[in-house]
């Protein structure tokens, strides 16, 4: 059953050094108040999952609280590259990251698989890339027709966590919008964490909508404008002005922990 | 003639490419810019999907990223990343897909992961993303490029993704296509470019093709309705 809790104690919580974290969210709804929790709390040797970590991965990373990331499209989308990511790849800075890279095709069928229980999921993908060596995936055959298909196992990360619109006060939850991967983040994941816009005090059906029940989820916490600078459908935009200035902001390693230091660190947890 | 920038060139040579009706898989910068504008000309029934999960947009202006609400708002449906990659792209309903690169070499294939070794690269790329199923899947795919001897390679760093899939090749040069063998092709120039240009912009011997078609100018039209499409807000659309 859900809880509703403050956004600080749900993540103490829930997330421990060493953890498997799933912060999901496809350009939409992206759970950053929770990411900055993360790294005000100091979790150390997390391995981050995610198909397509962008800035707040890349604030995780420069801060040195990830030792994996494991990922399909690493990037700033429609600006350029993520600075910190490539700065831990390509110098160690500031510790080495460790890569498993997938498609994301591959990826998707390993959260689908993840959340259905099955052992893995099968893509029909990998086939003569070099990405064949790098990722976890094995052919197999089909048992009822012979074809070759990529199998990747299922992705169960400790940790899912979240960013929707709404919950209720039993702890429900409702996302609308683009969604992601968020539905089998949170199916795949042992446990996890709802930050949501506001608790309502019923959930209106919406067209389209992902609902989460409360017995699927663990913790819930109201963070209004947990998502930005990405955005929550219904509630703000996505502030692309921001994700422009983001490749200054991240280009140089000291301006880079000023800024932190200034917008994250020194920051109270956000309130509700 | 109104003058144009390389970019509106690629972006108006791959949307005359676009027949109306096409189911075009869509990624944010030129290509994004290149289906919009087949939609706001000759091809008002392209149906455009992006990898974020919407079915059908129609955004007024080009999105900065794969996810903007624009499109989720102007979508026929939306539906998950797990769906749009098995029931859609796997499943074969895509006409159009169209990638960019870093590199991509004679056979079409192509690197978006490192420059230099994979365990200690020199620049470490985005990565895959929906490319590789993008190529095998898509029943045609459109590869948009500028062509430049750094990118255009005799062998790539890392091959990200086959090239089977690749029926053109569009640069700030002109189009390359694979001929019978697989192998890329100049077939056609865009205006004031020369095949001197485009061998020495190719780092392998580029072949070209006996009859090189000399490329149309963008249209007043065609130029008018690509600029419409600039971002109200002023931000810049990036690659």
């Amino acid at each position: 059953m859900a809880e509703i809790v403050p956004l600080a104690d749900a993540v103490r919580e829930l997330v421990h050094d060493g953890d498997v974290v799933a912060l999901e969210g496809f350009t939409h709804l992206i759970p950053h108040a929770a990411g900055h929790e993360l790294i005000r709390q100091q979790r150390r040797e997390l391995t981050l999952v995610r198909m397509t970590p962008d800035v707040v991965y890349d604030q995780m990373i420069g801060m040195g609280g990830a030792r994996k990331l494991v990922f399909s499209w690493g990037g700033n989308p429609g600006v350029g590259s993520l600075h910190r990511l490539r700065d831990a790849v390509e110098h160690d800075w500031p510790e080495p990251l460790e890569l498993e890279e997938h498609s994301h095709a591959g990826m998707a069928a390993a959260y689908a698989a993840g959340a259905s229980g099955f052992p893995f999921g099968i893509v029909r993908g990998y086939e003569g890339s070099d990405l064949a060596k790098r990722t976890r995936v094995e052919w197999i055959s089909c048992p009822f027709t012979g074809e070759r298909v990529a199998a990747v196992p299922a992705i169960r990360p400790d940790v899912g966590i979240i960013h929707a619109q709404q919950a209720d006060e039993a702890g429900n939850v409702q996302l609308w919008g683009i969604s992601g991967v968020q539905k089998e983040v949170v199916l795949a994941s042992a446990r996890s964490l709802a930050t949501v816009e506001e608790v309502v005090p019923r959930l209106e059906p919406r067209p389209n909508s992902v609902f989460l029940p409360r017995w699927t989820v663990t913790a819930v916490s109201a963070v209004r404008g947990g998502a930005r600078p990405s955005y929550a459908h219904g509630y703000y935009a996505r502030d692309n002005g921001f994700y422009v200035r983001w490749d200054e902001i991240s280009r140089d390693r000291d301006h880079f922990r000023q800024w932190m230091d200034e917008h994250v660190l020194s920051r109270e947890t956000a309130a509700v | 003639m109104t003058a144009y920038s390389a970019d509106e060139m690629m972006a108006v040579a791959a949307a005359r490419r676009l027949s109306d009706g096409a189911v075009c898989f869509v990624g944010i910068g030129l290509p994004s810019q290149a289906a919009n504008l087949a939609r706001a000309t000759h091809a008002p029934d392209c149906v455009l999907i992006y990898e974020s999960g919407t079915i059908g947009a129609k955004p007024e202006h080009l999105p900065l990223s794969i996810g903007d609400g624009e499109l989720a708002e102007t979508a026929d449906a939306v539906v998950s990343v797990p769906e749009i990659f098995s029931y859609w792209l796997q499943g074969g309903r895509i006409d159009v897909g169209f990638l960019g690169a870093a590199q991509i070499d004679r056979r079409a294939n192509l690197n978006s992961t490192v420059i230099g070794a994979y365990e200690r690269p020199k620049v470490r790329l985005p990565g895959g993303g929906g490319a590789p199923e993008i190529a095998a899947w898509c029943g045609e795919t459109f590869v948009m490029l500028r062509q430049t001897p750094r990118a255009f390679v005799e062998e790539l760093d890392f091959l990200t993704t086959r090239g089977v899939g690749v029926s053109c090749v569009i640069t700030d040069l002109g189009v390359l296509e694979p001929d019978e063998g697989g192998e890329l092709t100049l077939t056609e120039l865009h205006p004031d470019a020369t095949v001197e240009e485009a061998r020495e912009a190719t780092g392998w011997q580029l072949r070209v093709a006996e009859d090189v078609r000399a490329g149309v100018p963008p249209t007043a039209e065609e130029l008018e309705a690509l600029r419409a499409l600039r971002p109200a807000n002023g931000d810049t659309v990036g690659v």
